[in-house]
């Protein structure tokens, strides 16, 4: 570890060096916006579409090296997070606009980080450029010049890049089209609510009695965990960095006629969203939003190292269950979600005719008592 | 795996429900008219037994602390599925009477306990990873475990212990009995304002910690009666029902009875498959599932010729 750090070292020097912007007269000239991010599920304020010209954007994340308890059970992790959540926030943008981000990597952390953008090009997506030790910060602007929804996450090099993504350093940048979201006629469509929903695969080590085990350090995790990730089976696949983050009392809301925009990041692993009792009316798959939309899916696919987005509007209240369709994961391993809509139930739509009972009557009727086999 | 699960698409629990009215109108004819033999068969037999069994075994004492509840009637909300005009609603209160008082188990099974019963060969092994504690409650039962428990502890004593109903179990933890209506559901609107009122509600539940304490370790209640509502859920004998309500709260229609899901009783009423032995939630569930799976057994105070048999037993054996 230590040599592998005094290399980071020198290699982030290098990246610093490197990776000064020369700005170019035009992009100096361009207005700039400081963006306050927010931690999923929520997405920070912005427009669908602009008139505007390209601006400049400017983010900052603070790396947070910290423990995080990943289920009901209080299973704890050495999470590694992007501005302290998992997954990290998310940046939108538009298309043309430029990305400028500040990396804070503060002394208090243990391992040297980076960010590697899907939606930017060149430099290994910005990792090579970006590569901060503890007590370093780095700038990096790149340029969106694809509209879609994209994956970041960190990637240090070698057998760091799977171990920081699996502990949680992960996210997604959001490049509206300038003119907004369009169907497959080109007619703009809208949202009127955004949702970040980022999954997470874990994987903990347990001990001799099959009881998950908690260590001092990542350090100290790390080789026991690096054998759970080789099996490929992770022990938990969860939403927005733990067991039950949107569900309960942190459900999403919504009601009816409320058109959602539904990002979903998958920075490691295959994953099949699919809204229980909904579907969704437009969805861009694969995430990019120069393809048109496909119409009316029951289940979409995420592919591993990708993000995509979903549009539905609710038609009936209720509770809407948002999972992984391998049910395994969805319920045992804890990929699920809740929406909790209000409104107006539509008969026309569903409606129970006959409530459960007896198949063919001939059943007991009668007064009620406290049902029980032991009378007195 | 809970059937209360307000969310669950359709095909969880529904799909268990392999025991229905038919094996329900046996055991209550069972019960009605076994009882009735019994009785006479008792009659004519019991100085007979009761001189071969030496000193009056009811009154023999218990190997377990055990808690006299007195005999009483309350106002009860009682378990099950209701619904008005297809519209599902707040189960009806209900006066129930226990008509001879209860000898209740003052703790739960313990872990001593239950593995004794594994040991003579009377109940299955528990696959709980936590509570090994020997005076700990046994958890990760299920109801099949408890009531094998129940039948052999009757047997190893010589009195019938058995689980207590729902309305027992509510009898004996009074204060600490929690009510489940949807308070926040006013009736009105369709099944969806109260799908989502009790999903709030149930979001509300505080969670507890999962590791049981040893045995007291939630205290008493005013009976007398200890852990009840702790994070130990206890089995009982009672069936989910299903009942359709008219607009006076009486049944109307058909009911369906599933014996294939028990109620389950603590800090909240749950319905449970009676194979499971970890109720968690999960999937489209909502709220803090029953932390463990236990239980406690109860038997019926001896009736008035009984113990006049017993003072005539001991008489006999005086002269």
């Amino acid at each position: 570890m230590f040599t592998r750090r005094a290399l980071m070292a020198a290699a982030a020097v290098t990246a610093i060096v490197a990776g000064m912007p020369a700005k170019a007269d035009d992009i100096s000239k361009l207005p700039r916006e400081h963006v306050e991010l927010v931690a999923p599920p929520f997405i920070h304020a912005h427009e669908q579409a602009t008139k505007a010209g390209p601006k400049v954007i400017e983010f900052k994340m603070t790396i947070q090296e910290k423990e995080l308890v990943i289920d009901n059970e209080g299973t704890k992790i050495h999470a590694m997070t992007f501005d302290g959540s998992v997954p990290g926030p998310m940046m939108v943008v538009h298309q043309d606009d430029y990305v400028e981000l500040t990396l804070v990597n503060p002394e208090t952390n243990t391992m040297a980080h980076n960010i590697d953008f899907h939606s930017a090009t060149g430099g290994l997506g910005g990792g090579e450029l970006t590569l901060v030790n503890p007590g370093e910060q780095v700038v990096l602007r790149w340029k969106a010049t694809r509209a879609g929804v994209f994956v970041y996450h960190c990637a240090p090099g070698g057998p760091m890049i799977p171990w920081h993504v699996v502990s949680g350093m992960n996210g997604a940048v959001m490049v509206l089209p300038r003119d907004g979201l369009k169907d497959e006629t080109g007619k703009q469509i809208k949202y009127d609510k955004a949702v970040y929903i980022g999954e997470q695969d874990f994987y903990v080590p347990r001990d001799e009695k099959g009881k998950f085990k908690s260590y001092e350090s990542a350090g100290e995790a790390y080789p026991d965990t690096l054998e759970v990730m080789r099996k490929l089976t992770p022990t938990h696949v969860v939403f927005n960095g733990k067991v039950g983050s949107l569900t309960g009392k942190n459900a999403l809301t919504s009601k009816v006629g409320e058109r959602v925009l539904i990002v979903h990041s998958q920075a490691n692993r295959d994953s099949r969203p699919h809204l229980i009792g909904g579907h969704g009316d437009y969805v861009w798959e694969a995430g990019k939003f120069a393809n048109p939309p496909e119409k009316d899916l029951e289940t979409w696919f995420i592919r591993g190292g990708s993000a995509g987005a979903a549009l539905y509007t609710f038609r009936e209240p209720g509770v809407y269950a948002y999972v992984t369709h391998n049910l395994i994961e969805a319920v045992e391993l804890g990929a699920t979600a809740h929406f909790k809509v209000e409104g107006t139930w539509n008969d026309d739509l569903m409606k129970q005719v006959s409530p459960p009972g007896p198949i063919g009557g001939g059943a007991r009727t009668g007064a009620l008592e406290a049902p029980a086999q032991h009378k007195h | 795996m809970q059937a209360s699960a307000p969310s669950c698409p359709r095909g969880g629990d529904g799909a268990l429900a392999k025991r229905t009215t038919s094996r329900q109108e046996v055991l209550v004819f069972l019960a009605l008219h076994g009882k009735l033999a019994a009785k006479l068969i008792f009659a004519a037999t019991a100085p007979l037994v009761l001189a071969a069994t030496g000193p009056d075994w009811r009154e023999a004492p218990d190997r377990v602390p055990v808690v006299h509840v007195a005999a009483g009637s309350f106002d009860y909300r009682i378990a099950g599925a209701f619904d008005r005009e297809g519209r599902p609603v707040d189960a009806p209160v209900r006066r129930f009477a226990v008509g001879r008082g209860l000898a209740v188990m003052k703790t739960q099974v313990t872990v001593a306990d239950y593995d004794r019963c594994v040991a003579f060969g009377g109940c299955a092994q528990r696959t709980a990873k936590t509570g090994q504690r020997p005076d700990a409650p046994a958890v990760g039962v299920s109801w099949q475990d408890a009531s094998a428990y129940a039948r052999w502890y009757a047997k190893a004593t010589g009195k019938a212990w058995r689980l207590p109903t729902d309305a027992e179990w509510a009898y004996v933890a009074g204060s600490r009995f929690a009510d489940d209506a949807v308070t926040s559901d006013d009736g009105s609107g369709s099944f969806a304002r109260r799908w989502l009122a009790k999903y709030d509600e149930e979001s509300g539940r505080t969670a507890v910690e999962k590791a049981p304490r040893p045995v007291g370790g939630f205290g008493e209640n005013e009976r007398g009666v200890a852990d009840l509502a702790g994070n130990v859920w206890e089995w009982t004998d009672t069936c989910y029902l299903r009942q359709g309500l008219d607009a006076e709260g009486e049944p109307t229609g058909a009911r369906t009875v599933n014996c294939g899901v028990r109620v389950v009783e603590g800090a909240h009423r749950a319905y449970v498959t009676d194979f499971i032995r970890d109720a968690r939630a999960g999937g489209c569930a909502v709220g803090i599932p029953p932390a463990n799976l236990g239980f406690r057994l109860v038997r019926d105070e001896p009736s008035r010729t009984r113990r006049a048999l017993g003072r005539l037993q001991s008489w006999l054996a005086r002269a």
